[in-house]
């Protein structure tokens, strides 16, 4: 930079143009490697699972059965408690996230922010095993002992709401793995959130609160309706992760193919019967049929992120018609 | 140290790249309940001949399938397949290690060894027909124990296991609602209660769970320190789980009569026999294109039963009774490289 002897000349343009062609080709093909990866794993996943999408047909996504000693295989089950437990996590984390990603931007003291930040960071780099363990051991006990009681006595007689909290209180199923699912998610919906809001061009809160205005107007007035594309992007983000999350799953879930209204009881989900049956699978049937379940996990997947687009699409119009 | 164990795996990953051709090393695949002690025995059998024996546990099922596409030396499986399947594949198994799998409960004021139990009283617990711990079934072989007026949690195996294979094969034999009803496999439609995976999820569970039932190998047992209940056998015999129980009912076992050794130990006869006895089993090709890592196979489980007993009992499995091992190391005969010849 600072070397003073006298430049060479530039080389002539022509014997460059060849890197940018190269460079434009070369990121073009990884660009669209990713393309044909996800083809070659939706092909794989359909060759997969063709002896059982030819014996079950579409059968197999409503149908409870999984008896692999009958060979016997239904989805439901499954489907069910990815759904349940995911809505469960989001009903959880998405206020949560809502709350902290809030204060860090706008209440925290600056000398809070850093650290709170870093440690909402940190709560994403834990591995999910540590997750799943920590359940196990240490959530479970204490939601037997204390919260389900709890749930069960209260709740639990209410009518309707009342088959939600019914049953023995076995510290783990559905409930618990929606709450460890809902920690897990935290940290991305936050971190999504918090960045977003910080985009928030300080003038117009400062006009908002040079009107009067207070926090809480600021908020839902000023903070939201700017961010809400973000905060939708944060929130389906956090949602993928909680419909694929394998082991922290497996480990609270409870693992019975079995339908049960309580979200006491125990049950399963796509990816933790994915993580415990696959490698001792016998017989083609059983493996095509959880080649089966991962195909309509990859297709709840997309059906997730498929709409997450267009809530993002018709908000971002409604956008335009207002201004 | 550390640096040798790195050039081992280099050299260990070129051999897999090179087609394993004319690597001493030999691999082997399969079954995750006997996965310790094989890799105790190839550590001890590394120092004292140099020829490792590189082992991936990812199970049973997998074991089979990687046998019968010849990626692996051996496979290892805790189900013994049985003879018309090694026919149609080609394979021969034999019996490399044994252990047992023992039930186990938590029950406030109860202590290990306090409950006893029948076959037929175990499959109706695990049907959900027994639903407490003071049901009359019980309380009727337990006068003396105080059982409370709580549910039974059924806790069983949510991944696919031989645990569960062994498992669910006595159940079958000693209940013929269990056989008609749920059956048996390496997983199985559980009719009630919730699933734990891996032997350590059903102790992790069954540790916790006050008023819970499981089943998990005896090492497990023993290592988290559950009560585990003694079980009356076929011939009318209460007996606790430990290495004489296990090594009755290996002893009773009439391996020379099993065709392709396929023999489940489960339910034998003899009054000191602990029902749910299995062992694990390894696979291998009748004709062996490569016989030189055949031979080298042979020579390992040699070796492993000749100078593993310690390790195995250490590790609480029962090694196999010399008389067994003399049939299984006759049966070797049977190996023919690709021109015919015996291998070992």
């Amino acid at each position: 930079m600072s070397d003073s002897t006298p430049r060479s000349a530039p080389p002539p343009v022509i014997s460059e143009r060849w890197k940018d062609t190269l460079f434009e080709n070369v990121t073009r093909f990884f660009a669209l490697l990713v393309f044909s990866i996800l083809a070659a794993i939706l092909v794989s996943l359909v060759i997969g699972s063709g002896l059982s999408l030819q014996k079950h047909g579409i059968g197999f996504v409503w149908s409870s059965d999984w008896d692999p000693v009958q060979e016997q295989f239904g989805a439901l089950v499954p489907i069910y408690g990815t759904l349940v437990s995911s809505l469960i996590a989001m009903a959880i984390g998405i206020p949560v996230s809502f709350g902290i990603a809030l204060f860090l931007t706008e209440l925290a003291p600056n000398w809070l922010k850093r650290p709170l930040g870093t440690a909402i960071e940190l709560l994403a780099a834990i591995p999910s095993i540590i997750y799943g363990m920590w359940g196990l051991f240490v959530l479970a006990p204490l939601f037997q002992s204390h919260v389900q009681p709890l749930l069960i006595a209260t709740l639990g007689n209410v009518p309707v709401v009342g088959a939600l909290f019914e049953g023995p209180p076995l510290g783990i199923g559905m409930l618990t793995s929606g709450l460890i699912l809902s920690i897990m998610v935290i940290p991305f919906i936050t971190a999504v959130m918090r960045d977003v809001f910080e985009i928030v061009p300080p003038m117009l809160k400062e006009s908002a609160y040079g009107l009067g205005a207070t926090t809480w107007e600021v908020v839902f007035r000023v903070v939201l309706p700017y961010t809400k594309a973000g905060v939708v992007g944060g929130i389906m983000l956090g949602l993928g992760r909680a419909l694929g999350e394998t082991m922290a799953v497996t480990f609270v879930i409870g693992n019975a193919h079995r339908l049960s209204a309580s979200l006491m009881a125990p049950g399963n989900s796509i990816a933790s019967a994915l993580a415990n049956e696959f490698t001792e699978a016998v017989g083609d049937l059983y493996f095509a049929a959880l080649y089966e379940l991962g195909l309509i996990l990859f297709v709840i997947t997309t059906i997730v992120l498929g709409l997450a687009k267009l809530l993002l699409m018709n908000l971002t119009r409604k956008e335009g018609t207002r201004t | 140290m550390k640096a040798f164990n790195v050039l081992r795996a280099i050299g260990l990953a070129a051999a897999l790249a090179s087609g394993s051709a004319g690597a001493v090393d030999i691999t082997g695949a399969g079954a995750t309940f006997p996965y310790p002690i094989y890799a105790k025995w190839a550590d001890a059998y590394k120092k004292s001949t140099g020829v490792g024996m590189n082992y991936q546990s990812i199970g049973s099922g997998g074991g089979i399938k990687q046998i019968t596409s010849k990626t692996v030396d051996f496979g290892a499986s805790d189900m013994p397949m049985k003879p018309e399947d090694l026919e149609k594949n080609g394979l021969i198994q034999f019996p490399a290690i044994m252990g047992g799998v023992v039930p186990v409960y938590n029950l406030k004021g109860v202590g290990s060894g306090e409950i006893t139990l029948t076959g037929p009283l175990l499959a109706d617990i695990y049907l959900g027909k027994v639903k407490k711990w003071n049901d009359p079934a019980i309380a009727g072989i337990n006068k003396g124990v105080k059982l409370p007026d709580q549910a039974i949690s059924v806790v069983a195996r949510s991944d696919g296991s031989g645990t569960t294979f062994i498992f669910v094969n006595y159940l079958s034999k000693v209940s013929a609602e269990w056989k008609s009803s749920v059956g048996e496999g390496t997983s199985v439609k559980w009719p009630a209660g919730l699933g734990g995976k891996g032997n350590e999820g059903v102790a992790a569970y069954v540790g916790r769970i006050d008023g819970a039932i499981g089943y998990v190998e005896y090492a497990y047992a023993k290592q988290n320190k559950l009560s585990v209940a003694k079980m009356v056998n076929r011939d009318g015999g209460a007996v606790l789980p430990d290495d004489t129980t296990f090594k009755a009912a290996a002893a009773g076992a009439d391996w020379a009569k099993a065709p392709g050794m396929y023999l489940i130990l489960t339910d034998q006869a003899g009054k000191q026999s602990w029902p749910m006895t299995g062992a694990s089993f390894i696979l291998m090709h009748k004709v062996q294109a490569k016989a030189e890592n055949a031979k080298e196979v042979l020579r390992f489980f040699e070796w492993s039963y000749k100078n593993g007993d310690k390790m195995a009992s250490e590790l609480d499995y029962v090694p196999m009774p010399d008389p067994v091992v003399k049939l299984v190391e006759a049966s070797w005969k049977n190996l023919r490289d690709a021109a015919g010849k015996p291998v070992y």
